[in-house]
């Protein structure tokens, strides 16, 4: 299978990527690592006209201790971002889950801001950065804005990026020492979960976040909200599944999923809470 | 548009399409037809080889990505004398094979696995052996062949 036929064109900097983007328009596409953007190339399910290559933008490559948070360019390699000393001091959670992304093929190239743009509520690091309360940077051509996580994803493979802005940074809050859990289910190593769940907690504080369980990762507010008013993670656990809107596939059904988020959620707590 | 890179220590120039995939290029324009096509949706690993010194997978990578890179198949793992990596050799040693399909791409991904951590355990290779599949072996003796490697020379 090879893609539909497309331009390509290289940026060799952030701002020559926005300029390029301006010049293409919304027929162009930006790919960095490419996979998550290629499989979808392949099999027509994403036909851009002009590819924008910002693979080799290197200094979106860094993962950099920031005071309060961990600071992460968008190009920065899963492979780098699972074995950073910053990150598996400061944002385990993070670090950990990256290593359950696709393989280590896959780890080599991918990279956490694709990961995060393609806006796949299958994907576990969209829902780890939602969970830990990640702040994303775009930059465009009138400068750069942030955008929580919570406000990024606004529906199945659609973020809140406009057209013409380049996901530049990933901002983690420090988890100063929190307890966490990452729980992936699925059938074969290498797949998408079926169900995951991330979460942490510190002192009365929480956070649990759900993948593949809507066309936008979710946050379990209904879990922590329960946490907060002192209910037991069993009791809370219970919660995972209300407000989510899961869709049935080959692997689950509904109400399955809806199980698995219950008591995934509460494996991750049980250990989040250890 | 040209993309130039190095295959097995010789460099290399082709006029391609922009959407050709490495693995194309490989196979069909460098001729080196060792690096199999299996799923083409890289899920199952038989087309990884190394960029850079790490293992990709080449169905999921264009080969204008690839642009100035160094990439080495399986063809470029055994000495110029004939002498077989120690991972192939492993596999020889330790029946690591069986119709073979898969076997490029293990050696590639297990030596890539073997490049950054030297001495794995058991369980190390097989979740670092994740992306690729064997429809034959059970991963048994994969697993062997990979410790046995990395107790050889790498």
């Amino acid at each position: 299978m090879i893609p539909a036929p497309f331009d390509y064109v290289r940026a060799e900097s952030t701002e020559e990527a926005i300029a390029l983007v301006g010049q293409h328009g919304d027929e162009s596409k930006f790919i960095a690592g490419g996979h998550s953007l290629l499989p979808l190339m392949k099999l027509r399910l994403a036909q851009p006209s002009v590819l924008i290559d910002i693979g080799r933008v290197t200094d979106l490559s860094y993962v950099r201790d920031a005071g309060d948070h961990v600071a992460i360019g968008a190009l920065t390699r899963h492979m780098d971002v699972e074995t950073s000393e910053v990150l598996r001091e400061h944002a385990p959670l993070l670090a950990h889950a990256t290593s359950h992304v696709g393989d280590p093929q896959v780890r080599h190239r991918g990279t956490i801001g694709g990961s995060i743009a393609h806006a796949d509520p299958a994907s576990d690091l969209p829902a780890v950065a939602l969970a830990l309360g990640a702040t994303y940077v775009a930059q465009g051509p009138n400068g750069t804005r942030e955008i929580a996580a919570a406000d990024f994803a606004t529906s199945y493979l659609e973020s809140a990026l406009a057209d013409d802005e380049l996901l530049t940074e990933i901002r983690v809050p420090k988890m100063n020492g929190a307890g966490w859990g990452f729980e992936k289910f699925n059938r074969r190593a290498q797949d998408w979960a079926i169900v995951g769940v991330a979460a942490w907690r510190r002192n009365g504080d929480a956070g649990v976040a759900l993948v593949n369980m809507g066309s936008t990762p979710v946050l379990a507010t209904g879990v922590v909200s329960a946490l907060a008013d002192g209910a037991s993670v069993a009791d809370a656990a219970q919660l995972a599944a209300d407000g989510t809107d899961p869709q049935p596939d080959l692997n689950a059904s509904i109400e399955y999923r809806q199980h698995l988020a219950r008591a995934l959620t509460k494996r991750a707590l049980d250990i989040a809470s250890s | 548009m040209n993309v130039t890179l190095t295959i097995n220590g010789t460099a290399h120039t082709y006029d391609l399409e922009p959407r050709t995939l490495l693995v194309q290029l490989i196979r069909e324009h460098a001729g080196l037809t060792g690096t199999n096509i299996g799923c083409d949706t890289s899920s199952c690993g038989a087309c990884s080889v190394h960029l850079d010194g790490e293992a990709v997978k080449s169905c999921t990578l264009l080969a204008v990505q690839a642009d100035g890179a160094d990439v080495t198949t399986i063809e470029g793992m055994a000495s110029a004398d004939g002498t077989m990596h120690p991972v192939q050799q492993a596999f020889m040693d330790e029946h690591g094979l069986q119709c073979g399909f898969c076997t490029p791409g293990m050696v590639m991904a297990a030596s890539s696995l073997l490049a950054e951590n030297p001495s794995p355990t058991d369980e190390d290779v097989r979740i670092g052996l994740e992306g690729n599949l064997c429809r034959c072996t059970g991963y048994h003796n994969i697993v062997k062949a990979v410790l046995t490697a990395s107790g050889a020379d790498q």
